[in-house]
């Protein structure tokens, strides 16, 4: 056997790995045998780090020397929400320091949930000479100033994506650092921003590059001056606009709509901030083609959304506000047969009483309407058990389900039970979830069905819910899928956790926020489990100054062959002593 | 290892309440009053936070059992899971005597790595503030006098103004101030003198 697999020339067997892009697939060639791993890892191009904690700069550079393209993740998703407190960690910097020596050669880094600094941005600009590609999504840490140098030293940049970071804006003059020399911009995404960038240097870097086929404009973009630009690039595919609202001007609107109607290719459409309805008629020669339509800051009404959404019969991904209402998820549910993605967002989420009359009805129209929705974000006051029990029999195809009753420990409004029957129907008729958030009112019991049935879940997030550590046990040792589990306000204590250690090392990240784990179980944890980090957050000074029963505030679990990390902040500890630490090699790239 | 032996749990015989490991076994549970989710595990986190006082005072720290369902909403951090920027843009219609919810402002300071969030609305006056940010920063930021700005430091905390001009924090009254700022910075060396630094 092993003389078989030596007999192949090196290149044949690089030039076959080429073909196979999938990290999980390039994984499994590795372990087939040691020359293959070495092969193999000579020639992998794309790294994906799902934890930038979970192994160290040192040793990513060790094991693939040739790489041109890193995605990294740092804070847990909850961070979204704030749960996260500032300053606890996602630094890319020492990634980047350690990348300029090893991968001069770098195209692009794509980061999620990362602290950048407008130093960070500079190394990238000035070190990789062929840069291409920076993602910056969910981040934080970086200005204007940082933008200005990858804009002013990126000659080769395809790509500049600011999804939803936050960036301390401190002017727009950035952009017109683009060297009139630079056209090979593809993809510019600064919907993020609020100030407003230089337009007339807008407009230039539009006119002179002919492969821009992605536009997010931010807020400040009038709309007046949205047709001139589009002039210049109606070749788009994607396009953001900005603030949709002007006077309202028969040739301001005609301009408009004759300029959009010359983009034949457009099939994404997002943007949509402060929307004159009067103006919505403009998009309407797009409709047709759309694909993508994002019109989760748009606040108008039902009747406007209706009108819309009922011209486009291609659209596959939908996301809006709750002022659809059912009578709107019905009207989709008639007319876009090919939708496979709906997010539906609430417009008045701290208010007490429903502004809207949007219902679980809505989602019932919509799984019964659209036979290929795979993919599910509803935010709601109300549901009952039956409407989920049809939505799962009208669409078995669910892999991604989150629910969220904006009310914690909502019951079926018409039994008044918990939701643990509904949910259990969820997960036993979609046997390829792979995502689900529950909400309302749940006991034990749901916890049981997702266990029992959850077989291909992966990432399961919980709050509110459950009455005893029985509901994460029957979590942690029935779904053999799962690699992220996120909970927070669950009572859920010591036993649960620790009688499934094991399993921990089977997933990226477990959190557990505001439930009742004990320190003493996080240091019990951390010591026996070697290769997790056990992380107490707690902002109310060490742990030792209190019980050793006293419950953590925030607990994030996750396995790692780097070892503990060194730059945490004051309010979060490794637990387990450094004394007991012994790195171990696990091949979890 | 002993946790392991725990195969079966018999977790009916130490069936876990909702209160903190270690309490008496007779203690009320609270599995289906509303919001008892939300209250019991907020008992440890509503300590000395100044973070806490977003949330409204029908969430305390009584240990007691026995509360009936606060009147008001109480509003939970991160609930529900809405992200930032998209209440950002649905409150930029709402008036803006939202006073409610904290003034958030974010604060640099030349030369840190990252920048921090302060909430101007926890502070009642200059001094409390400045004691803040000496605290935040690690840095001391000298006397302050109407005549000569900040005497015997190299720091001075400066303010952009809803205009956007770059002012010296203390010139105006507290609640002119804290309705005007849009951000703070901490100004450092040659650039601080220039904004009233006497040396």
């Amino acid at each position: 056997m092993l003389r078989m697999a030596n007999s192949f020339p090196e290149e044949v067997l690089e030039h076959v790995f080429s073909f196979i892009q999938s990290d999980k697939d390039r994984n499994s060639i590795s372990m087939v045998c040691k020359s293959w791993y070495e092969i193999e890892r000579w020639c992998r191009r794309r790294i994906f780090v799902g934890n930038c904690y979970a192994v160290s700069p040192r040793m990513v550079i060790r094991r693939f020397p040739e790489v041109r393209s890193i995605e990294l993740k740092g804070k847990p998703h909850f961070a979204d929400f704030n749960l996260v407190p500032e300053g606890w960690g996602g630094y890319v910097q020492p990634w980047i320091v350690a990348m300029i020596g090893a991968y001069p050669l770098l195209e692009e880094i794509r980061l999620k949930r990362m602290v950048v600094t407008d130093d960070s941005l500079e190394l990238i600009a000035k070190s990789f000479k062929n840069f291409k590609v920076l993602v910056l999504s969910s981040c934080e840490g970086f200005s204007t100033d940082g933008l200005a140098a990858i804009a002013a030293n990126c000659r080769n940049l395809r790509e500049l994506d600011l999804r939803e970071s936050e960036v301390d804006d401190l002017s727009g003059h950035w952009l017109s650092h683009f060297p009139d020399t630079y056209t090979s911009l593809v993809s510019l995404n600064i919907a993020c921003l609020v100030s407003e960038v230089s337009f007339s240097a807008l407009e230039r870097l539009v006119g002179r590059c002919p492969n821009l086929r992605s536009l997010r404009l931010n807020r400040a973009v009038p709309l007046e001056r949205l047709a001139n630009l589009l002039r210049r690039a109606p070749q788009l595919v994607e396009l953001g606009t900005g603030a949709y609202s002007a006077e309202l001007r028969p040739d301001v609107f005609s301009n408009l709509a004759g300029a959009l109607s010359d983009c034949k290719e457009l099939k994404s459409l997002s943007g949509f901030w402060d929307v004159v309805p009067a103006y919505l008629p403009a998009v309407y020669s797009t409709c047709p083609g759309l694909t993508t339509l994002n019109l989760s800051y748009a606040t108008i009404q039902s009747p406007d959304l209706i009108k819309l959404v009922s011209q486009c019969q291609n659209l596959q991904c939908l996301w809006v506000l709750d002022y659809i209402e059912d009578v709107g998820l019905d009207a989709l549910a008639a007319s876009c047969k090919d939708l496979r993605e709906l997010r539906v967002f609430p417009s008045d989420p701290f208010g007490m009483e429903p502004n809207v009359a949007l219902t679980e009805q809505g989602l019932v129209s919509v799984s019964e309407g659209c036979p290929k929705l795979h993919s599910v974000l509803y935010f709601c006051r109300q549901m009952s058990n039956a409407a989920l029990l049809t939505i799962a029999r009208n669409q078995p195809n669910f892999t991604c389900f989150r629910l969220c009753i904006i009310e914690p420990h909502t019951p079926d409004y018409l039994t008044r039970q918990p939701l643990d029957v509904g949910f259990g129907a969820i997960v036993e008729h979609c046997k390829d979830l792979r995502r689900l958030s529950v909400s309302g009112l749940l006991t034990d019991r749901v916890f049981e069905y997702i266990g029992t049935h959850g077989k291909k879940l992966e990432m399961l997030s919980l709050a509110f819910a459950g009455d005893s550590d029985l509901g994460l046990h029957h979590v942690l040792s029935g779904c053999e899928n799962l690699r992220k589990l996120e909970i927070r306000d669950c009572p859920f204590g010591d036993k649960a956790l620790l009688a499934n250690a094991a399993k921990l090392e089977t997933m990226r990240s477990l959190w557990m926020s505001s439930c009742s784990v004990s320190y003493g179980a996080c240091k019990l944890l951390g010591q026996k489990m070697p290769r997790l980090n056990v992380e107490v957050i707690d902002e109310r000074g060490h742990p030792d100054t209190r019980p050793e029963s006293c419950p953590v505030e925030k607990l994030y679990i996750y396995r790692s062959v780097a070892g503990p990390r060194s730059d945490m902040p004051g309010f979060v500890w490794t637990m387990g002593g450094d004394s007991d630490f012994k790195p171990h090699k696990l091949n979890i790239i | 290892m002993a946790f392991e032996r725990d195969h079966d749990l018999n977790l009916e015989a130490t069936e876990l309440r909702l209160g903190l490991p270690g309490r008496a076994e007779d203690q009320p549970t609270e599995k289906n009053t509303p919001f008892s989710g939300v209250r019991g595990s907020k008992r440890a986190l509503n300590e000395d936070d100044s973070k806490t006082k977003d949330f409204s005072n029908a969430l305390d720290t009584k240990k007691s059992d026995q509360e009936s369902v606060p009147p008001t909403k109480a509003q939970v951090v991160g609930w529900p899971p809405v992200r930032s920027y998209r209440k950002n843009c649905l409150q930029a219609k709402k008036t803006e005597s939202d006073l409610a919810s904290g003034i958030y402002v974010k604060v640099s300071m030349d030369g840190a790595p990252y920048l921090r969030k302060m909430d101007l609305k926890v502070y009642n006056g200059y001094s409390e503030l400045l004691k803040a940010l000496e605290d935040m920063f690690k840095f001391k930021v000298g006397n302050y006098s109407e005549r000569e700005g900040y005497n015997g430091s190299e720091y001075v905390p400066t303010y952009e103004d809803k205009d956007g001009d770059w002012m010296l924090v203390g010139d105006v009254p507290w609640e002119m101030f804290i309705s005007s700022c849009k951000r703070l910075r901490i100004m450092k060396g040659s650039e601080a003198r220039g904004l009233g630094c006497a040396v």
